[in-house]
């Protein structure tokens, strides 16, 4: 099979001044791939999902999305950006706008798309995160999951080529968890590019072609799910699979 | 009060004057407030370096030598003229003058307003592709202006109030307290009745101003 690489990280270093957050880190990820990132807190790999959108700069190395380097700033990093959604933590829900303006605003505005066809978009994309009914409510009025499925909505209203989850369930209460895993699994399924830094080992197993374990900077192991599981090659995965696994 | 009353007329047209006064400089200085924001929030050190400079000058002079700047320096000493009659002649000076000293304090409370932003909000709107300028105008700056419009009716308060400097500092715009002195001065109204009245007068104006704004503030609050 030959694949194309979506997304191609070479000798990435970065430090928060005197820490090192990210060590010679090689990843490449090839379209229609699922890569799920896990580790211990504070091992880089929100640092590392942050870098391939330049939310975060980088000191050394390169990045490549789509075959180009990340521009530096301006305008073409704006358009590089419209090409690489990304899902956060904290939802960021641009709070002073309705759920079906946050995902209309995109499209409208960098895409030029006329208003009409992108709220029509927007509807069928509100309709696939099982969530149209809310399409006129604020932000605030939802619960964490919806808000976190309003999120993925308004990143795919995009059309993006990959799609970035940074912990995207790490801020929900525990019953809200599934209804946001659905969808992302649905997605990954649907052929989705996918870099995903998570702590839901289930969705990991389920629906990820490969598992990149890091810690302390630098990846550490890279493996098919059912492998990195069931047969980790370090001591250091083996330690962390321990400590999350036994519970 | 009586007295006050017989010279309602002069009570009314120093008013409306004040009320232009506020109305243009309101409107002047949230345009310049606004754009000095925007640029001491902007990437471009320049503009950060050149909107700081300006606001840390113009707010921590005093309004009456802002004003007389404008009158003596360059409306009597350099001939500029902004307009053929002289009472829209120097009523025009006195509205830069304003502007331009309340821009810095609508900039000052803007900026308050955009840190309280909470970072996500920008970082969400960066990746769908959104530029620095649509991310200012379309999301930093609507929200920062809710979280901040009680504080901007203080501003336009103390702007109203401010407006007494500019019959004093070499403008002789015939506002309100203007007309008051005059008042005085031509001994045709009684001290304490006339100082009583001009003061309800502001009142009038300054007090819904500030209960308008808080109403607002309630209604446009964005909740998170």
């Amino acid at each position: 099979m030959t694949a194309t690489p979506l997304v191609v990280l070479e000798n990435v270093n970065k430090h928060f001044g005197e820490l090192h957050v990210l060590r010679d880190i090689n990843l490449s990820v090839n379209a229609g791939e699922v890569v799920v990132i896990i580790g211990p807190s504070g091992s880089g790999k929100s640092t590392l999902c942050r870098t391939i959108n330049r939310l975060e700069t980088i000191d050394s190395g390169r990045i490549l999305v789509n075959g180009q380097p990340l521009p530096a700033e301006g305008r073409a990093l704006a358009r590089l950006r419209s090409d690489v959604g990304m899902v956060f933590q904290s939802f960021n829900l641009f709070s002073h706008m309705t759920v079906l303006e946050n995902i209309t605003l995109g499209p409208t505005k960098v895409l030029k798309i006329p208003r009409a066809q992108a709220t029509l978009r927007g509807l069928e994309l509100l309709e696939r995160v099982r969530i149209a009914d809310q399409a006129h409510k604020y932000p605030a009025q939802l619960s964490g999951g919806q808000q976190q499925r309003v999120a993925i909505a308004r990143a795919l209203a995009m059309n993006p080529k990959v799609l970035l989850f940074d912990e995207p369930t790490s801020a929900l209460d525990p019953e809200m968890v599934q209804e946001v895993l659905d969808v992302m699994t649905d997605l990954a399924r649907e052929g989705m590019t996918m870099i995903v830094v998570t702590h839901e080992m289930g969705f990991a197993r389920r629906a990820a072609d490969r598992v990149v374990f890091m810690a302390d900077g630098q990846i550490v192991e890279e493996n098919t799910p059912n492998e990195f599981f069931t047969n980790p090659r370090t001591d250091r995965a083996r330690d962390f699979l321990s400590k999350i696994l036994t519970h | 009060m009586e007295a006050f009353f017989t010279n309602i007329d002069k009570v009314i047209d120093g008013f409306s004057w004040t009320v232009r006064l506020a109305l243009f400089s309101a409107l002047f200085s949230f345009i310049l407030g606004v754009i000095l924001t925007a640029m001491r929030v902007s990437p471009i050190g320049l503009l950060r370096g050149v909107s700081t400079v300006y606001v840390e000058t113009v707010r921590n002079s005093p309004l009456t030598l802002v004003l007389l700047f404008c009158g003596l320096g360059l409306n009597s000493a350099l001939g500029l003229s902004l307009a053929d009659s002289v009472a829209w002649d120097v009523f025009w000076w006195a509205v830069i003058g304003l502007s331009a000293y309340t821009a810095c304090f609508v900039s000052e409370t803007l900026r308050s307003g955009i840190n309280t932003i909470p970072v996500g909000q920008a970082e969400a709107a960066r990746s769908l592709g959104l530029t620095f300028t649509q991310i200012l105008r379309l999301i930093i700056i609507p929200q920062a202006l809710r979280t901040v419009i009680g504080p901007l009716g203080s501003v336009l308060i103390a702007l109203i109030k401010n407006t007494t400097v500019a019959s004093v500092a070499g403008l002789g715009v015939q506002e309100a307290s203007r007309q008051m002195k005059l008042m005085f001065d031509q001994g045709i109204a009684p001290v304490l009745p006339t100082f009583v009245g001009f003061a309800i007068g502001f009142l009038v104006l300054t007090l819904p101003v500030g209960y308008f704004f808080s109403w607002l503030s309630k209604r446009m609050a964005v909740v998170r």
